[in-house]
């Protein structure tokens, strides 16, 4: 369990204010100018030797993917934040930018230090009107006290920084979809190699962060690698907002130690499942795209990166969807399919005519209409997408499902042999 | 991924230019790029002339903007069609989007959308005949630990019943303002006990 002094965002739920006056109470932009004046190379080893992973679903380590941009400047650079958090299950980042907008500007300057990079964006998703404005705020004060701009916090080093709207695409959370869709153009994924630190936004060395994993950096710094890596387990260090969703009595966005086990998650600030605990069924703990859990998995399982990989899953964003046993798991399921053909970018064709493959045999299956080789020929077409896609958007369409069959196939064979027994009556 | 066209001609309007005050911003929103990007100043610009143009975005306005930015129409109209903020036909005072999404599935969002049909006599995609509301299910919304939400226009109504949902419709249809976030009474995504729908 974390200790209170352990906690980077003391106002994840709003209680303070988000202005300039009270982050700068809660410790922000506190001598910035003195972690600038430390330099790119110490900012990237101290990130490194936090063992700080990517927030924003594949857990990269941060610190190895800064180290990516080139020593030598000869195009301009750039740092982009990707605050387009569309997936479901996810709801931190519009916590951090609409409480904390601070520690996440702090923290874009500073990783435009280690990048060398002059300016910076955020790309919000745009349905975040409100956040935008909050943050849009927060940059204006930036700008007028100095910490941004020319000579960002006397330090002599220039930074701008543009907030960018997005229009409401999930894909465009894909680093080079979000690049496309900053250049102007629709947003689908681009072919890599070249990867964004060597060609990225306007063919230039650009790295994309996730919100929250830029909006930690600043209190790493200030506190040292070893006070964040000496929290939570090796390799899957430091704390981490977790988003509870479904079927518990307190859904909400809590932070705490990376490694927490999911039963004390939900129990402690979840407030518990909905009729107790034996009445789970099933959990999908970090984001729509990784595979669910059943319930006795559910009973053990710590939550960090390591950890469900090892039980077939993905931390993701951590965001933690709960099913209790009242759930239609094949509707709530077949609801993700409907979600990723809707978002599907439509640039590959296993993706963009399998999504909605997948969606129509799940749409059968929730009345059962189907045969059980149909789970087969389903299981098959979700791995003919797997792999084979630019982006990740199809792997991510094909996870639900193949968790859903390989955990839940007795529930989907019950749902045909009931449908064939109601026909069979009727008939009679 | 979803089929998205313009609206029939006959709703097209015959032109469309931007306001003396839109027209300042844009110059503030392109000088936001580097000075030979300003193609980057698509969607924002396109979301100004939805706002100017009462929330959807006709093909003039499309054309506008291709010219201001020195963009192909083609481009524009390839980026219009694939975001689906961008309403490309007229739609109702209050756009009333239902997340539908497994998290708020999960809580109820069936009962929000029975709620809303029952009280403004619509489906998906329609709109009421005084013009004041369209309904439309949308895909995740991200405000999953308030789950069921709707946004109508900008704002977010979030952890809501049945009752509240029709309450929400209900001060809007009068010309009132409805309190906008979580309406269990909760400030934001704080731990608290909250009523499924």
């Amino acid at each position: 369990m974390i200790a209170k002094q352990d906690i980077i965002f003391n106002d994840i739920h709003g209680h303070l204010g988000s202005s300039l006056k009270f982050s700068e109470k809660r410790g922000d932009w506190d001598n910035t100018k003195n972690l600038i004046s430390k330099g790119s190379d110490w900012i990237i080893e101290q990130v490194k030797a936090s063992e700080l992973r990517g927030r924003g679903g594949a857990g990269f380590p941060t610190g190895l993917k800064w180290s990516f941009m080139p020593k030598n400047k000869t195009k301009p650079h750039y740092i982009v934040v990707n605050a387009d958090e569309s997936e479901p299950g996810t709801c931190k980042d519009r916590e951090i930018m609409r409480n904390e907008p601070h520690k996440l500007i702090e923290g874009i300057l500073l990783a435009g230090v280690a990048m060398k990079a002059n300016h910076g964006f955020i790309y919000i998703r745009g349905e975040f009107v409100d956040e935008a404005k909050i943050l849009n705020k927060a940059i204006n004060e930036a700008y007028d006290k100095g910490y941004i701009g020319k000579n960002a916090c006397k330090s002599g080093f220039d930074f701008e920084l543009t907030l960018h709207r997005g229009a409401g695409a999930y894909i465009c959370g894909e680093e080079t979809a979000l690049l496309e869709s900053l250049e102007g153009k629709k947003g689908q994924p681009r072919l890599k190699p070249p990867f964004p630190a060597n060609a990225g936004l306007y063919g230039c060395p650009t790295t994309v962060s996730n919100v929250e994993t830029v909006a930690v950096v600043p209190t790493i710094l200030r506190r040292g690698a070893e006070w964040f890596s000496g929290i939570g387990n090796k390799n899957n260090t430091g704390t981490k907002l977790f988003c509870l969703s479904g079927h518990i009595n307190k859904p909400c966005v809590v932070e705490e130690e990376m490694g927490i086990p999911l039963k004390e998650l939900l129990e402690k600030y979840g407030g518990g499942v909905k009729g107790g605990w034996a009445n789970l069924m099933a959990v999908i703990p970090g984001g729509s795209s990784t595979p669910l859990i059943p319930s006795k998995v559910c009973n053990n399982v710590l939550m960090d990166f390591d950890s469900l990989k090892n039980e077939g899953t993905g931390l993701g964003t951590a965001g933690v969807i709960v099913m209790d046993k009242s759930t239609d798991i094949i509707k709530a399921i077949w609801r993700l399919s409907k979600f990723y053909k809707h978002e599907s970018c439509g640039q590959c064709t296993p993706c963009r005519e399998g999504t909605g493959w997948v969606m129509r045999s799940m749409e059968k299956l929730i009345y059962g209409h189907a045969e059980n080789h149909d789970i087969d020929i389903l299981k098959n077409v979700c791995d003919q997408i797997e792999g084979h896609t630019i982006c990740a958007l199809g792997d991510a369409a094909a996870w639900p499902v193949q968790g859903l069959i390989k955990h839940f196939r007795y529930v989907l064979e019950d749902r045909i042999k009931d449908y064939k027994n109601n026909v069979l009556k009727v008939a009679e | 991924m979803s089929l998205r066209m313009p609206a029939p001609k006959e709703v097209q309007p015959k032109s469309f230019k931007f306001n003396k005050a839109n027209l300042d911003k844009i110059n503030f929103i392109i000088s936001k790029y580097p000075s030979d990007r300003q193609a980057s100043a698509l969607l924002p610009l396109l979301d100004l002339a939805q706002r100017q143009n009462n929330n959807w975005l006709p093909l003039e306005a499309m054309n506008e903007v291709a010219k201001i930015l020195s963009i192909p129409m083609i481009k524009v109209l390839e980026v219009a069609t694939f975001y689906s903020m961008f309403n490309l036909a007229p739609v109702g005072k209050y756009l009333v989007q239902i997340c539908g999404t497994t998290p708020c599935w999960l809580r109820g969002s069936d009962k929000i959308t029975e709620a809303c049909k029952k009280k403004l006599g619509i489906n998906y995609g329609e709109t009421t005949q005084d013009n004041q509301f369209t309904l439309m299910e949308v895909e995740c919304l991200g405000a999953c630990s308030n789950a069921p939400m709707v946004q109508i226009n900008d704002t977010y109504y979030e952890d809501l019943t049945e009752k509240s949902m029709t309450g929400i419709l209900n001060d809007l249809a009068k010309g009132k303002k409805p309190r906008k976030g979580p309406q269990s009474g909760r400030k934001g995504s704080e731990p608290q006990i909250i009523k499924e729908a």
